[in-house]
């Protein structure tokens, strides 16, 4: 049971799209000044 | 409509006017119109890509299936984030970027078309664009339409008019320049509202673990309609499994709801995401990868806020609505019948006085009333009447407590007995949230719907413009302007048409039927022009075609839900779909992608095997090389 969600598949989708921006921001972040090579 | 809705809706259409306007003045040759001129601020890109992806389909559509089956829709949200942001910008983002400025392509046929040195793949795609791209705008102009006919007061119609017209308006005039700039400060709109509704919804329902813990303890109240499907309550999974070949009745399907949810809801859209020409095109409008890295980080947020924050306030919207909607008003009637045909399944109409005994009995209960501050010409409201159901009559007005589920408060005159998921998230917000909440987010919906849409027609103009008239008549790129600017009327009458004759329960469906088919029919020669150098000519018009057949026919023909929308199986067969017992029933529910996707890319890598390979020269000029002086 996670936050009241009793099936892990369900809370493994909530868990996981708030993981997923934050990776997402986390990369941006890290590769702000990166990739400026046409 | 009061004063002050009045006022920042004007606020908004002036804003949205004068940056179109801008978009005008800045556009000065064709490459501006199409791709703003390869220049774009990667904020203002990420912010477009962000609110050209989400639309009021994701909002009203996929809010509205959330709340029908469920939070497990979040795994779209996850899949969108990773697959539609992550691996979308990371991966697939400059090199598309890099190969559409060295090939000096504008468009995504335009792209395809020169990877492939042929002009047959990029009217190909350009055809498969304008003919089906009306489908998906039919859904995102329903979506707005519902929402903004009952706030108006205007007709469903009427609705659809005013929105497409007002799209029209500036991505004719504007260009990419126009929908780009319009796309950011639609975003950001979108950002803030959904924000709020976020807020909103988790602080009336007690908190995070209050709410969702209120909503596991709704489970008993999922419908036997929805249970016999396998829906298993809102904060789980539905049933996971397999019907036997040859299985009848409940046995046959039990699983339905999971494979709908995966299959279609999640896998549909997710995957189909990679393959959305007006998606691909904005990678080809920044200047620099560093463009795209920056963009991942507000693309991630982005869709976190829209589809995340939807789906979980589409499923809590069974709580509000169970256990806290209390409805003011002048109760008509309390015995009100409608009937829902002999079959149960038609629209439910007002049941006739000398309705024959055979009728009264299927006939259902509904209590009729207004709401305060309307007046007598206006319809009545209808609410199915349940044993839930509490009633307070009194003389200064009377008190409805419904106690029923989203779905079923969505039952009305006009609807089945089904109801309709498109109206939940319209109809949560219009009774559960602040009236100022509604004003924003109407702008939030208007903001998401126009964003898309202007995208959707700039699409389907250029697919006319430049994939096909000057492909194939070599016509001025100034004339290319103008036809554009006519293929974009013509789609939008396409999709206005769509959306007055088909109406309920079609939103999420649609939009995973398209982006199910662009996925099968351009992802693998995409992905394989991008990536694989000895991926040939034939390959790629035999992955399209195949991967567009299989589509085609799997939604015509075994489908169950789109083959008996269409009716074509019945009128050919006479039988609904041409599954016979020899299957499993399952199959029936199967989303065409995951039959057509792999076919389509089977067929892309073993005739790339057995035909010749495009000259080396030209391979090496479409990933940087000097351009060949012979070839094409």
């Amino acid at each position: 049971m996670i936050a009241g969600i009793p099936d892990p598949w369900v809370a493994a989708a909530y868990l996981l799209s708030i993981s997923g921006a934050l990776v997402c921001v986390a990369y941006g972040i890290t590769n702000w000044n990166k990739g400026d090579e046409v | 409509m009061d004063i002050f809705t009045l006022i920042a809706l004007l606020i908004y259409l002036f804003a949205i006017g004068y940056l179109g306007y801008q978009g005008y003045r800045q556009t000065k040759t064709a490459s501006d119109y199409l791709v703003a001129g390869r220049n774009a601020n990667p904020v203002i890109m990420a912010l477009s890509y962000g609110a050209t992806f989400i639309s009021t389909s994701a909002i009203v559509g996929f809010g509205g299936a959330a709340a029908n089956f469920g939070m497990g829709v979040l795994w779209l949200t996850v899949l969108n984030i990773f697959m539609g942001i992550f691996i979308a910008f990371v991966v697939f983002g400059n090199p598309t970027r890099r190969m559409g400025h060295h090939l000096d392509a504008h468009t995504f046929p335009e792209l395809m078309g020169k990877r492939y040195g042929s002009r047959l793949i990029q009217v190909l795609c350009a055809l498969i664009i304008f003919c089906l791209m009306p489908l998906y705008a039919m859904a995102v102009i329903i979506g707005g339409a519902e929402f903004i006919a009952p706030i108006f007061h205007i007709s469903y119609d009427a609705a659809l008019y005013v929105f497409a017209v007002v799209v029209a308006a500036y991505v004719i005039a504007g260009g990419i320049k126009g929908v780009m700039l319009t796309d950011a400060l639609q975003g950001a709109i979108m950002l803030v509202g959904m924000l709020f509704l976020l807020i909103f919804t988790y602080t009336q329902l007690g908190g995070f673990s209050a709410a969702h813990q209120a909503l596991t303890d709704l489970a008993p109240s999922v419908p036997p309609s929805l249970a016999a499907i396998g829906h298993r309550g809102w904060t789980a999974m539905p049933a996971f499994g397999w019907a036997a070949p040859g299985s009848t009745g409940g046995e046959a399907v039990r699983y339905h709801l999971w494979w709908i949810m995966v299959s279609t809801i999640v896998m549909g859209v997710g995957i189909g995401v990679l393959a959305q020409p007006q998606l691909i095109v904005r990678f080809m409008t920044v200047k620099s990868k560093q463009a795209l890295n920056r963009g991942v980080a507000a693309g991630g947020v982005f869709i976190l806020f829209m589809t995340g924050v939807a789906f979980v306030v589409g499923a809590l919207a069974n709580v509000y609505f169970a256990q806290h909607e209390t409805i003011r008003c002048t109760i008509v009637e309390e015995q009100a019948l409608l009937d829902p045909g002999p079959d149960g399944k038609a629209p439910l109409t007002r049941l006739q006085p000398d309705a024959s005994p055979d009728v009264r009995a299927r006939a259902k209960t509904f209590i009729t009333y207004r709401l305060p501050g309307t007046t007598e010409d206006q319809p009545l409201h209808y609410m199915l009447k349940t044993p839930s159901v509490t009633v307070e009559r009194g003389a200064g007005g009377d008190i409805i407590r419904p106690g029923l589920i989203a779905i079923a408060r969505t039952v009305t005159l006009g609807t089945t007995l089904q109801g309709n998921s498109d109206t939940i998230i319209p109809r949560f917000i219009n009774s559960a949230l602040p009236k100022w909440f509604g004003v924003l987010f109407l702008l939030t919906l208007l903001s998401a719907a126009m964003s898309t849409l202007s995208s959707q027609f700039h699409t389907m103009g250029t697919a006319i413009g430049r994939d096909i008239f000057e492909t194939i008549g070599g016509a001025h790129s100034t004339r290319t302007v103008l036809i554009t600017r006519c293929g974009i009327v013509i789609g939008i009458l396409t999709a206005i048409v769509l959306g007055k004759l088909v109406r309920g329960n079609i939103i999420a469906l649609a939009t995973a039927l398209f982006f199910g088919i662009c996925a099968a029919s351009f992802l693998p020669s995409f992905l394989a022009g991008l990536f694989w150098r000895r991926m040939t000519r034939p390959a790629a018009i035999a992955s399209i075609l195949v991967g567009f057949a299989t589509s085609a026919f799997w939604s015509v023909f075994i489908n169950a839900k789109t083959a008996t929308g269409l009716g074509i199986c019945k009128a050919l067969f006479g039988t609904p779909t041409l599954l016979t017992h020899a299957f499993s029933p399952t199959w029936a529910v199967v989303d065409p992608l995951l039959v057509a996707l792999p076919i389509s890319a089977l067929t892309a890598f073993v005739v790339a095997l057995v035909t010749r390979p495009l000259p080396p020269d030209y391979v090496a000029y479409c990933f940087g090389g000097q351009r060949p002086t012979d070839s094409h």
